[in-house]
């Protein structure tokens, strides 16, 4: 089994630092938006965006997390998940552009469930997907608005986030699963 | 997990992860949506051999909530009543589609005779068997407890130390039992009130403390909880006590035992309440009162029971 580190801690600043520029761009003002990280990693990754926004705006952005546990299309194939706290600003969503943040994007069909879960907490003026890694591979008709690194990858390899409040290191990593490994 | 027969077999982690998945279960029931798309397709059968109003009713709405199909069924007026045998019944429900069966009946063990039997591949939930156990009344319990003692930061916590008095009917009652095994397992101190008559026999090896007079358990214990018990008037086939006017009195919470419990204890009451009997209403009315509390988090209990087993595949 080979592991192989795709991005440093430089990197993944630099990225993040990027995405917030970018999410700045795109917005029509910092006051509309509105992050939610998808548990786990997600979470932490909003957070940081969260605060590059607000130091780069000068405008409070507020940042909260959104469980898709309850609204996933797997339920049934994989054991048991515990679902994890959503948490919704206080400002709430309405009329906002929601900017969905997550480590990885796979299949979609986590952000599938997400856009689901969005819709029973209110009516977003736009939604928009922030990602460190796109690994490609899509099953659903997704696409990512902002994109940490693009990385091209076989589907017998797993792609591992780990970030410093969550794993204590900061690195991107492929592992690579050998045909015996499992 | 599986089935939910009972909480005595539950680990000091299961229990806390069902509190926690309730915690969740909780807020989303705090949205303006409170439907979740979680068992879309499933269908829940309420399969119900003994009377039960807010039972039934809780874990309907807790089906609903999370999208399942349900079907209530009472056994009164049914093929039951006409002599099938809960092996048939249970097959039958099966061969309609039924994924889970909540299941009460009068006689302990039947839950666990259904999951264990092999006649049928659903999932169990027990709603209350015999005199034996009712695990979600014990977990939506554990729950409203933690709530009041943790309040926001009860997610992953047990109820160390917490002091618990059952009070009453502690020989007929499941809700006891269940109580007793979560309340212990979470790291509470149970102490079981009641007339001599009413304590099992070979109560030596509950992890418990038995006591036979309240006043005194309410002064030496100072519990930060007690749990009224219903006396249950439709299993009193012999004369437990001599008069229902001598058991309030001597082990009712009227209003000077309420005034007597620390400030911070709360009183908590199954349902559904004989006012006046073994509660009074200064009791059962006050701001410690968490019985409307236990009916709200009934739901959350059995939306949080019915995703953990009516969810996950090859695990």
């Amino acid at each position: 089994m080979a592991v192989r580190t795709v991005l440093h801690q430089a990197d993944m600043t630099r990225a993040l630092t990027r995405i917030a520029h970018e999410i700045l761009e795109a917005a029509r003002g910092p006051e509309s938006l509105v992050l939610l990280g998808i548990p786990t990693r997600g979470v932490e990754l909003a957070d940081r965006l969260g605060t590059l926004l607000t130091e780069f705006s000068g405008v409070e952005v507020p940042v909260g997390s959104l469980d898709v546990t309850m609204y996933r299309d797997d339920l049934d194939r994989q054991p048991t998940r515990g679902p994890a706290p959503t948490r919704i600003p206080d400002s709430g969503i309405d009329g906002r552009t929601v900017v969905l943040v997550d480590d990885v994007l796979y299949s979609g069909r986590t952000i599938r469930a997400a856009l689901d879960a969005l819709t029973d907490l209110g009516r977003p003026a736009a939604v928009r997907l922030a990602v460190l890694v796109d690994r490609g591979h899509r099953q659903l008709p997704i696409r990512p608005d902002f994109v940490g690194k693009n990385l091209p990858s076989a589907a017998s390899e797993r792609i591992y986030v780990r970030l410093a409040a969550t794993d204590g290191v900061e690195e991107v990593g492929i592992e690579s699963g050998s045909e015996g490994d499992e | 997990m599986r089935h939910l027969l009972s909480t005595k077999t539950l680990s000091r982690d299961e229990a806390i992860q069902i509190l926690d998945v309730t915690e969740d279960m909780a807020a989303t029931q705090q949205r303006e949506v409170k439907k979740l798309p979680t068992l879309r397709g499933k269908t829940v059968v309420n399969l119900f051999f003994e009377d039960s109003t807010r039972t039934r009713i809780s874990f309907e709405a807790a089906a609903k909530r999370l999208s399942a199909d349900v079907i209530s069924f009472a056994t009164k007026g049914s093929s039951v009543s006409k002599g099938e045998s809960l092996q048939d019944t249970a097959q039958t429900l099966e061969a309609i589609g039924a994924d889970v069966i909540v299941l009460r009946h009068s006689m302990s063990g039947a839950p666990a005779v259904l999951a264990e039997s092999g006649w049928i591949s659903a999932s169990v939930l027990n709603a209350g068997d015999g005199t034996h156990e009712h695990p979600t009344q014990a977990l939506l319990d554990a729950f409203t407890l933690r709530r009041r003692i943790h309040g926001d930061a009860s997610r992953g916590r047990g109820l160390d130390g917490v002091r618990v008095l059952i009070v009453g009917d502690i020989l007929h009652s499941r809700v006891a039992r269940s109580n007793l095994w979560l309340l212990s397992v979470l790291g509470a101190e149970v102490t079981l009130v009641g007339p001599p008559t009413l304590i099992p026999f070979g109560i030596e090896a509950w992890p418990a403390t038995v006591s036979y007079d309240l006043d005194e358990a309410i002064a030496t214990v100072r519990p930060d909880a007690v749990m009224m018990l219903r006396v249950q008037r439709e299993r009193m086939n012999a004369a437990f006590f001599p008069s229902e006017r001598e058991y309030a009195g001597l082990w009712g919470l009227s209003a000077a035992r309420f005034a007597a419990l620390p400030e911070t204890a709360v009183v908590m009451h199954p349902g559904p309440m004989n006012r006046g009997f073994e509660i009074s209403s200064a009791a059962a009315d006050s701001s410690r009162s968490t019985v409307l509390e236990q009916v709200t988090a009934g739901v959350s209990t059995r939306m949080a029971a019915l995703y953990l087993t009516a969810t996950g595949g090859a695990a």
